[in-house]
């Protein structure tokens, strides 16, 4: 993510926002709130399990296991649903999953052409690049110049598959296990994967 | 429709925008949107995923690129909670409930969000129409523009394609959204050659894949 050619983003993508739109959030939630629709209490509560809970690190332990445990792989690439959950994770946005495998001669990418859709139980809520529409509209037309932005650039000979996803699908990229790290523990290893190279921009 | 949102294959949106250390919602009102859509969703009853979907598409082009991501999320919904009777428009400009209206209990509390944000809300469905393709298929996405909400992209219409898997049978977004039903129906994921969709500019060596339901394609 350190290629000069594209803009680091030091503020936010909202910068231009007129400052009423946190205004204007907060007297919907103190209607709602005074309405009896919602609960703060649990509104808090939402916000923290995303803000602390659910997150790439999920995904990364997923993407560890399958490296260190063969069955476990073939259990994720065959249901990666059912295998997700015997981690833990579970819910909103990831209710129906395919794991997609890179390989020395297919590389997969994610993207979401029509909104943003993402794999929440396991990479938590999309970073702002994902939802952008110069990824939305490129991912599909230009896959390796993009590839490139990231920093990844693929023989002309290797399959790219880029995944647009369009239903309610979601899906998460098992990227290649770096050389070298057969001494290292499943924690380690989860250590070292990116939410990146799990929607399929970045290698680990 | 055929709107802004429907973006695969446009030029000119820019560079990808680059941040380091990301968190999770820049300010605090981000979090607020997403957790007071996510709350009022959980409820059961007021919009479904695709309503909540078309909501966003119908946005003023001008203004869904304008907008930050959340920013789409608030706009949508001060729409909704009009549209779906939980508040009226003079309610939601003044952020104050009308004198005597009711008081609601709130379909979630602080003790449910553990059990809500794990739970598989799955739009799976055991039975539907039957599948009209199967894996291996040669098929067409069908030259349709719906005015509605759709979830197949203008890129692909037209263009011929390979059946790769049949994924079971889903809840059919065109009628979801506006309330016509679920029609439950196959989705596949269909194949298709970059070259087919972007000419001899794009690497033979490229595909794209797409959900797409039974009502999206024809026999090619």
């Amino acid at each position: 993510m350190s290629d000069d050619s594209r803009p680091h983003v030091h503020d936010h993508d909202h910068q231009a926002v007129p400052p009423d739109v946190a205004l204007r959030v907060k007297a919907l939630e103190s209607l709602l709130v005074e309405k009896g629709l919602v609960d703060p209490a649990a509104l808090d509560a939402i916000v923290d399990a995303y803000e602390t809970k659910i997150g790439p690190r999920n995904g990364a332990r997923v993407v560890a296991r399958a490296w260190v445990d063969s069955e476990y792989k073939a259990r994720l690439l065959a249901d990666a649903t059912a295998a997700i959950a015997e981690l833990g994770y579970s819910g909103g946005q990831g209710e129906d999953m395919i794991v997609l495998e890179n390989t020395p001669k297919v590389h997969n990418l994610v993207v979401c052409t029509l909104c943003s859709c993402y794999p929440w139980p396991v990479l938590g809520l999309p970073p702002v690049w994902y939802k952008s529409a110069a990824y939305r509209s490129r991912a599909v037309i230009d896959p390796r110049g993009v590839l490139r932005e990231f920093g990844v650039d693929l023989a002309d000979e290797v399959e790219v598959r880029v995944w647009d996803s369009t239903a309610e699908i979601r899906y998460l990229v098992l990227p290649e296990r770096p050389a070298g790290t057969e001494h290292l523990s499943e924690g380690e290893l989860a250590a070292l994967v990116t939410r990146d190279a799990m929607i399929g921009v970045s290698p680990v | 429709m055929n709107g802004v949102h429907d973006m695969g294959g446009m030029h000119g949106m820019g560079a990808i925008p680059d941040e380091e250390n990301e968190p999770v919602f820049h300010e605090p009102w981000e979090g607020r949107i997403y957790a007071l859509t996510r709350a009022l969703r959980a409820g059961g009853g007021a919009w479904n995923l695709d309503a909540g979907r078309y909501e966003l598409e119908r946005l003023p082009p001008a203004d869904y690129l304008r907008m930050s991501y959340y920013e789409r999320w608030e706009a949508r919904l001060r729409t909704q909670v009009v549209k779906n009777g939980l508040a009226t428009q003079p309610e939601v400009e003044s952020g104050t409930p009308a004198p005597g209206s009711a008081k609601a209990q709130p379909a979630l509390t602080a003790d449910m969000v553990p059990v809500m944000i794990t739970r598989r809300a799955s739009t799976r469905r055991a039975t539907g129409a039957p599948p009209r393709f199967q894996a291996g298929w040669r098929v067409r996405a069908r030259n349709i523009h719906p005015p509605g909400h759709t979830r197949l992209p203008r890129y692909v219409r037209g263009k011929a394609a390979i059946v790769a898997a049949d994924r079971g049978v889903f809840v059919f977004p065109d009628t979801n959204a506006h309330l016509l039903g679920e029609s439950p129906q196959h989705l596949y994921s269909v194949r298709f050659a970059a070259r087919e969709l972007w000419g001899e500019q794009a690497s033979p060596h490229d595909f794209v894949y797409l959900d797409l339901w039974d009502d999206y394609l024809e026999h090619a």
